[in-house]
């Protein structure tokens, strides 16, 4: 039976979600230097364009359809028999089709959380190939086994609530391994001044927002969970950001407002795998802890091993995914979400296990899947821009635009 | 003392910058300009620029040294800025009547290094 309110709340909370991607472009576009801006907010956009129809023609099919415990089958391509019915096994009071468009926009999002590690050194054609080659060999089969019926985690009593470990996990791995093959920016590790961060903190506010339709929208109803999704989002956010700026005042001797939206960020992501499962407290404590722990990675581990994540693409999403799945673990409450499970806190140490199992196997998945997939593109046409091209900046060798004047 | 002002393509500045700290000088002021060579304009040299009403955009240094420190200077930004095509730039050498260091009130050789 179709309800007239979970329909509106899941169409909009799909609109919120898709504005996250330019969200994030602006988030990541502010980061780099004035030359590669385009080349960010290109990429982010493309993404848009790419994915959102890979996603109705195959997409949503491999990851959603019956299929094997790995992948979906082809019977849903181009949404053959997707229609405007409730489909139970998903979502009994919202079109089939609302599902699948919800879901379109986190298989967008989640390529464009790449682009942080590979920014300002990708060239624009390797890209392209990379985040669709991304999302039939990686996204798609994760997708399935977390959240399609049948799946090789879900079956195991995996619980995502809303994808920390299908987005975040999945896009974090994937960047730390694509920051690893294409290697350092020229000057590295000499600090890349942010061409303009009131960008980058436009792009956390997008992303913030846009984060209640992620996490609230995976209730799939507009009901309690939702609610408590929503509160619980915003009060990790919030521990996650304070909680960094603080680390600033500290460490640096002033509270950044660069520090402060990037542990707002590192917060939202790893609220969202526990969003549906977990109640205020807890929500403070991941908050806390990943500030902690992603501080810890992005200013000192990035340095000291010397990887060029240059947008911290893994030290915050992935940091942040792997914490929330864990904390999912550790947290869920059955009193709190009678369809969830207890966590090793309420008596289940069983489910940590299954969550941490979850995460390895993810991790192994993500990291093997987009090696290869690099290692063809590159074999294929280079992934690299070469070194004349990376001083002149992708705007206009990749684009041939400038994003700014100097007269006028 | 000459003040050294050169126009160089923006891609070549931190190549500049570069080797003119390793012939140890220090002091440079840095600024982006508009403007055309010989070339006026050609496309083919740096893109972007059909907005710009063919200027193209340069990076324009200035360097105040003493005499013995003019040689080197030259060098390090030709050989930094030199690619082999054209708008790699121009470097123009002033004489320097005076230069005085507004913290202490040095004036003179004194005052550059």
């Amino acid at each position: 039976m179709i309800n007239a309110g979970d329909t509106a709340f899941v169409l909009i909370a799909s609109a919120m979600v898709l504005l996250m991607t330019p969200g994030l472009a602006f988030f990541y576009g502010g980061m780099v230097r004035r030359k590669n801006i385009l080349g960010v907010l290109m990429q982010c956009f493309i993404i848009m364009c790419v994915l959102g129809l890979q996603w109705v023609l195959f997409g949503y099919s491999l990851s959603f359809a019956p299929g094997n415990a790995f992948i979906g089958s082809l019977d849903w391509a181009g949404l053959r028999g997707v229609g405007l019915e409730p489909y139970a096994g998903y979502a009994a009071t919202i079109p089939h089709q609302a599902f699948m468009i919800f879901q379109a926009m986190f298989a967008v999002i989640t390529p464009a959380l790449i682009i942080g590690a590979f920014a300002e050194r990708m060239k624009f054609s390797a890209f392209l190939v990379f985040t669709l080659l991304w999302a039939f060999l990686v996204y798609d089969p994760i997708t399935h086994m977390v959240w399609g019926n049948g799946g090789l985690l879900k079956s195991m009593g995996v619980q995502d609530f809303a994808g920390g470990i299908v987005v975040h996990v999945n896009a974090g791995i994937a960047a730390l391994v694509a920051a690893l093959y294409l290697g350092k920016r020229r000057h590295f590790p000499q600090a890349v001044a942010p061409h303009n961060l009131p960008f980058t903190v436009l792009g956390a506010g997008l992303l913030w927002f846009g984060w209640f339709g992620f996490n609230a929208g995976s209730a799939l109803a507009a009901n309690g969970i939702a609610v408590n999704a929503f509160v619980v989002t915003n009060t990790a956010g919030a521990a996650a950001g304070l909680t960094w700026a603080l680390i600033d005042w500290l460490y640096n001797g002033k509270p950044t407002m660069f520090g402060t939206i990037t542990g707002a960020i590192a917060g939202l992501a790893a609220i969202t795998p526990a969003a549906g499962f977990v109640g205020v407290i807890p929500a403070i404590l991941i908050g806390i802890s990943v500030s902690l722990i992603g501080f810890f990675m992005v200013a000192i581990v990035k340095f000291k091993f010397s990887y060029d994540d240059s947008l911290d693409a893994f030290g915050v999403h992935g940091i942040g995914g792997i914490i929330g799945v864990l904390a999912t673990g550790l947290f869920a409450s059955k009193a709190l979400n009678p369809a969830g499970v207890d966590g090793l806190f309420n008596g289940n140490p069983k489910f940590f296990l299954i969550q941490l199992g979850a995460v390895l196997f993810t991790v192994v998945y993500s990291l093997a899947g987009t090696f290869v997939i690099l290692k063809i593109v590159d074999k294929l046409m280079g992934v690299r821009v070469n070194e004349k091209d990376e001083a002149i900046g992708l705007d206009l060798t990749q684009h041939k635009e400038t994003a700014y004047t100097v007269l006028e | 003392m000459k003040l050294v002002i050169a126009i160089i393509q923006p891609h070549k500045l931190d190549d500049v910058k570069k080797e003119l700290y390793q012939e140890e000088v220090n002091l440079i002021t840095v600024s982006e300009v508009l403007g055309h060579g010989r070339q006026k304009g050609v496309t083919e040299v740096y893109r972007g620029i059909k907005e710009t009403g063919n200027l193209l955009r340069k990076i324009r240094l200035e360097i105040a040294v003493n005499d013995n420190f003019l040689e080197r200077t030259i060098k390090a930004i030709t050989k930094g800025a030199r690619t082999g095509e054209t708008g790699d730039g121009k470097i123009f050498v002033l004489d320097l009547s005076e230069c005085v260091r507004i913290r202490t009130g040095e004036t003179g050789p004194e005052a550059i290094g």
